[in-house]
Order: structure tokens, then C-alpha cells, then sequence
């Protein structure tokens, strides 16, 4: 691995949230590096950070509540959270862009979907409006958009969930950017539709040879899609490592919890279900120690005096538990 | 289990429209949607059928219309040999005890001004079942029985997670000890790691109160684990019913194929060494479906004849195992 590979270093990035029922530890300690080309993995469950990490990134957070309280990130020579807002449009949009979950939302309602996709164009090239439109045309045609010069005079309403987000992915790649963010971009569609959506980002990706920080809770997805894989626990990265590794050997029992909690289309014998017990908790008020280790069925008295360490247990793969040791050599069953 | 082969419930050619009308003084229906299209399926007692599908195909307006909370535009809903559409409103809170339902958000669909032990006393109340005391017994046991503190019989709604919140849904449809549960989509609003529990749950519930559930989703992989029979709705059609593993093994209808291909599976290796087929298109408007066969248009083997004629249920599997699908070209791989 060489450096000049790593498009993007994000280290203990830490985004808390000040509101009147107390501090709201969003984002705490992330660290990860994306690299040219990969499509990197966030997967957690709800309240688990990896939208604000991406919000974070973007330099999205409203302050207040929201602060980044430390952290870097590291992009083309440049750590974006010491870049000012003016010019942080610079990037926003351009060489960093989003697509959001819900295309419903994310659209302007009372503007057609040509006027937003050229408005993106316009914003970070100077070029003529013709150009613009001609661009936003080629656009939609890749995104595998139908009748192209109809659907530009189109309002958002007039299209179907997943059309909206072909037209949300039209505009983020507009100024082909080199890091493109997916906060999960299929949730709110139909399975279907998921397949097609998923699949052509994974298209347009090699095709312009970007990089995708892909941000889910479908473990099926992470594993079609993403090359290495970062678990959150409420706002801390649990486990990082390439996908196989959390698949096939994960050392962390919350990684583990989550692979046996989900129903499995391919398995014929009905072997039941192993979910972690409890609720993940709340963020304002976090449990002393290992914030996993009140649900952990591994979990030693130790556990609850300190937070672990992130450790390099194998090259590349990064694990937070005080036991991943013994989960290494099999001195603990894993149940 | 016991009485394995008992019918329990039984649609047959059930309908519903719903009319749109335009105008608004004068107005006059000018079209319908057809949420649900000339259904038929059975449960038998003991058994979980999973009906699954994407949105909008009709799977919620089933669950409501078995319930009679809305009336079918025609049909029969056999309940124990007894026409649900055709009884007397004041004879269905009979059956209502007897057939529940769970629903999807367990944030919306608890009233956030009851605690929890009113809102499982509810049913109790409406059924007049025992008094005051023998009520609270049996509320205490319920919620011990889905996993919540008995103790916490005085707490709201807001004071709990979204698994828990479930569990006190799940404690309201079973605490009149119904046979027939309706489950509509009853994890879809919960994380991974919950939903497990809940799944894990209601089976067991299943075990030890012999029920039989109607298990609504759209997670085919969720469908695939609790139930023993899965139907597939398209656009308010049944297209294809058959056991669950064999409907996974030896799926007939292409739109089946194309859903099971579509739906990653979390194993890494498996899935990048997987064949996938992904259907072209939009699911088309119930207000005008396609003619002949609905998934036409979006069908990779679709002919001449499937634009023109509409394909009937037919069982492909001769060994007393049912495997009904509606295609012309059942089987043929896409």
C-alpha cells in the first residue's frame, strides 16, 4: 500500500452534538482512509453515526448544536475541517458529493430536474448554459434515464423512487467528482429497484474511476459491494477490515452479533437466529467503558472500566475489544 | 404440530377497488385501483404464510380486508367454514378476537397517551373478558410472556426502544389468545440486530400457542425464515405460491427469479461468484395495469401471448406439495 494511494484520511474525527438533555457523542473517534477506485463500507445500525460521519466530512454539520470537537481530514494535500466554508463549495458538490437516502426529500419539489441538475453543473464550471444543458442531457443518459429531453422539463413529482434517484446520482456525479457518498442510497425503494440503483453506481464508479463510501445497514449489500468494511457502535468504529475479514473472520463480538442476526436467503436447514440481546444505547448518556459491552455475551468485569483500544490485530484490520486476542488464537468458543 | 392439515382461513377471488374520483362537486368515479385483484390462497392452522411483495402490490389491503376493517369490492374470506364478508358487523367482534393483527411501526400504532398496560387492557375491555383483578394477572403474565418487566405496567409508550415497543404490540394482539395472527410487515421499522429478537419471538410464541400467522413483508429473506408457505404478490396478484424452501430452490415465475436474485445475500464470497439477473423497469401503475400478464413489460421472456391473455395459477407440482405460478412460461430460466 503506498501512500499516494490514499484519497482520503480521516483520523479521530469527533462530531458531538451540544442540546439541553446533554452532550451527543454523534461521532467519536472515527478513523479511516479511503482509497483510489474502492468502495468502502460504513454499516451500523440507527444512531450508529455513519450519517454524521458523512455529514461530517462534507462539512454539513450545523453549528451549533453540531461541533467537530477534533479530528482531521485529510483530502488532496488539504484537511477539510481547517478549510473555510466559502471555500469549502470548492469541494462540496465537486470533488465530493452525496447522494441521500431519500430522493423524495432530497429534490426540490417546485424546480424542474433539468433546472437542479444544470444548477449543479453551473455552480462549479464555467461554462454556457447550453453546454450546461447539453451536459445535463449526457447526464440522465447515463444514469439510464428514458426519453431524456422530456424528463428534463419533468418536476420531481412526476417520477417513481427510483427515477428521483437516478436524477440524485445525475447530479452528483455532474463535476465528476473523485469521492462520491452513498448514505443509504437504496433504503427507501423496492428491492428491485435496489438492484438496479446499487448497480449503477457500481458502474459509474468504474467508469470514472472514483471512490464510493457506501453507507448502509444490509449487510447483503456490504457484501456485493464494498472491497473493505468500517462497523460502527454507537459512534465508534468497532472493526475495520477488508470484507472478507468481517464476513468470514470477524474479531469483534458486535460485528459477530450482527451477522447472526440477520435471516439468510440461502440457507436450507432452518437454523435459528442469534440476535444480540438489548438495545443499543443512548448517546447522551454512555455506558462507562465498552459502550457494547452491556448487549456482549463475551464481556469481562475489565471491559467496563475502559474504553479499548483500536489494535491492528492483522495487517489491515483494525479491531476495538479488549478479548479479540483470544477470539485470534480460539482461546474463547465463540457462541 | 397438531392438526397440521385443519383449513383455517380461506380466500377465495377476493377483490378490492378502490374508486378515484375526479371533480369535486360533482364527482363521479372515473377509474379504480386495483389493490388487490382476484386473490385465493389458504392457511392451514398451525401454519405461518408469508405473503410477500413490493410496495404497492396489495399485500396491507389483504391484511386489512381479512380483518374487515375494509370492505372487499367481492369475495369470500372462509374463517372455520364462516363467510367473513357476509356476517353481520355486529357478529365480526367474534371473530376479531379470534383473528389479530401486529402492525409495522410500533411507533405510530400505540397511543403515546395510554401506558402500555392500558393499551394491552384495551382488548381485554372491549371483549369484557374478567374483572379488574384476573385483567391485571393476565396483562403481568402477557408481558412476561413477550419478554417485557411486568413492573413496568405504568410506563408510557415514549419510555421505551422500537423492539420493545413491538413486543407491547405483539402482547396486545396475543393477550386475547387469538388463533389467527396478522403480522403486517411487524420488523421492517426495526434495526438488524432487534429484529432478530422480535423474529425469534414470535416463533417461539408460535410454539407455545399454537398460532397460526399471515406474515406480511417485503424482506423475502424474513418471509423465507418464520414461514412454512410464501405467496408472491405482483400489482394485486398472487403469482406464485409454493413451500419456502422450494420456492427459493425452484422458483417458477420470472418475477419471483428476478426478486431473489435482487436481494443480496450477506456472504461475500457467494455473492460476487452469483449470476444476478436484474429486472429492467418500474412496477406499473395499479390504476392501469398492464394488459394480459402484469409483469409483462418488465419480463425478460415475455412473448406475444402475454400481452393479450392473462396467465392463471397453475399447480406445477405433482407430488401433494402445491406449487401454484401464473405464467405461460413457468420455469423457463431467465
Amino acid at each position: 500500500m503506498t501512500e499516494n494511494n490514499i484519497l482520503l484520511d480521516i483520523k479521530d474525527l469527533r462530531t458531538y452534538f451540544y442540546t439541553d438533555a446533554g452532550v451527543v457523542k454523534a461521532v467519536d473517534g472515527v478513523s479511516f482512509d479511503l482509497k483510489k477506485g474502492e468502495t468502502l463500507g460504513i454499516v451500523g445500525e440507527t444512531g450508529s453515526g455513519k450519517s454524521i460521519t458523512a455529514l461530517t466530512i462534507l462539512g454539513l454539520i450545523q453549528v451549533p448544536p453540531g461541533k467537530v470537537v477534533s479530528g482531521k481530514i485529510d483530502f488532496e494535500g488539504r484537511d477539510l475541517l481547517k478549510v473555510k466554508q466559502k471555500n469549502l463549495q470548492r469541494y462540496r458538490g465537486n470533488r465530493i458529493s452525496m447522494i441521500f437516502q431519500d430522493p423524495m426529500t432530497s429534490l426540490n419539489p417546485v424546480f424542474t430536474i433539468g433546472n437542479q441538475i444544470m444548477e449543479a453543473i453551473l455552480a462549479h464550471q464555467k461554462i454556457t448554459k447550453k453546454q450546461a444543458y447539453n451536459k445535463a442531457l449526457e447526464l440522465l443518459d447515463m444514469v439510464g434515464m428514458p426519453d431524456i429531453k422530456k424528463r428534463m422539463k419533468s418536476y420531481p413529482h412526476e417520477f417513481s423512487g427510483g427515477m428521483r434517484q437516478r436524477a440524485m446520482i445525475a447530479m452528483a456525479i455532474a463535476n465528476s467528482p473523485s469521492i462520491l457518498i452513498a448514505d443509504e442510497p437504496t433504503t427507501a425503494l423496492d428491492v428491485t429497484i435496489q438492484a438496479q440503483i446499487l448497480e449503477l453506481v457500481d458502474e459509474l464508479k468504474k467508469k470514472t474511476d472514483s471512490s464510493v463510501i457506501l453507507i448502509t445497514h444490509d449487510l447483503g449489500v456490504i457484501a456485493k459491494y464494498a472491497e473493505r468494511v468500517l462497523v460502527m457502535y454507537a459512534g465508534k468504529p468497532v472493526e475495520f477490515a477488508n470484507v472478507n475479514d468481517i464476513f468470514y473472520k470477524p474479531f469483534h463480538p458486535y460485528t459477530m452479533g450482527l451477522i447472526g442476526s440477520v435471516a439468510k436467503l440461502n440457507e436450507e436447514k432452518k437454523e435459528r437466529l442469534k440476535p444480540i440481546k438489548g438495545a443499543p444505547p443512548s448517546l447522551i448518556d454512555l455506558p462507562k467503558g465498552c459502550t457494547f459491552a452491556q448487549r456482549c455475551k463475551y464481556a469481562l468485569d475489565s471491559c467496563r472500566l475502559s474504553y479499548p483500544p483500536s489494535i491492528e490485530i492483522e495487517e489491515g484490520h483494525f479491531v476495538s475489544c479488549f478479548r479479540s486476542k483470544e477470539f485470534q488464537s480460539e482461546s474463547i468458543q465463540r457462541i | 404440530m397438531p392438526e397440521e392439515n385443519t383449513l383455517l382461513l380461506e380466500v377465495k377471488n377476493l377483490k378490492k377497488y378502490f374508486d378515484l374520483r375526479s371533480g369535486f362537486f360533482y364527482s363521479k368515479s372515473s377509474s379504480s385501483v386495483k389493490a388487490v385483484d382476484d386473490i385465493s390462497f389458504f392457511i392451514k392452522k398451525g401454519e405461518t404464510f408469508g405473503l410477500v411483495g413490493e410496495s404497492g402490490c396489495g399485500k396491507s389491503t389483504t391484511a386489512r380486508l381479512i380483518l374487515r376493517l375494509i370492505k372487499p369490492t367481492s369475495g369470500e374470506i372462509n374463517y372455520k367454514g364462516n363467510d367473513l364478508v357476509k356476517i353481520k358487523n355486529s357478529q365480526m367482534l367474534k371473530y376479531r378476537k379470534e383473528i389479530q393483527i401486529i402492525f409495522q411501526d410500533p411507533y405510530a400504532s400505540l397511543s403515546p397517551r395510554m401506558t402500555i398496560g392500558d393499551i394491552v387492557n384495551e382488548p381485554l375491555e372491549i371483549h369484557r373478558i374478567g374483572d379488574k383483578n384476573s385483567r391485571i394477572k393476565r396483562i403481568k403474565e402477557f408481558l412476561r410472556t413477550v419478554g417485557l418487566n411486568p413492573e413496568h405496567i405504568n410506563r408510557y409508550p415514549h419510555e421505551f426502544s422500537g423492539g420493545q415497543r413491538q413486543r407491547v404490540g405483539i402482547a396486545r394482539a396475543l393477550v386475547l389468545q387469538p388463533e389467527l395472527i396478522i403480522c403486517d410487515e411487524p420488523v421492517s421499522a426495526l434495526d438488524v440486530s432487534v429484529q432478530a429478537q422480535i423474529l425469534n419471538l414470535m416463533l417461539d410464541l408460535q410454539e407455545e400457542f399454537n398460532l397460526t400467522y399471515l406474515f406480511i413483508a417485503h424482506d423475502l429473506s424474513v418471509v423465507k425464515y418464520v414461514s412454512s408457505r410464501i405467496g408472491v404478490m405482483y400489482l394485486g396478484k398472487i403469482v406464485e405460491v409454493a413451500p419456502a424452501e422450494e420456492l427459493y430452490i425452484n422458483p417458477l415465475h420470472p418475477y419471483t427469479m428476478g426478486l431473489l436474485s435482487a436481494i443480496p445475500i450477506p456472504d461475500p464470497k457467494l455473492e460476487r461468484e452469483r449470476q444476478r439477473i436484474i429486472l429492467p423497469g418500474d412496477v406499473p401503475s395499479p390504476i392501469d395495469p398492464p394488459s394480459g400478464c402484469r409483469f409483462h413489460p418488465r419480463c425478460p421472456n415475455a412473448q406475444e401471448i402475454c400481452s393479450r391473455e392473462e396467465p392463471v395459477l397453475k399447480n406445477y407440482n405433482k407430488d401433494g406439495k402445491e406449487h401454484l405460478a401464473a405464467c405461460f412460461f413457468a420455469g423457463k430460466p431467465i
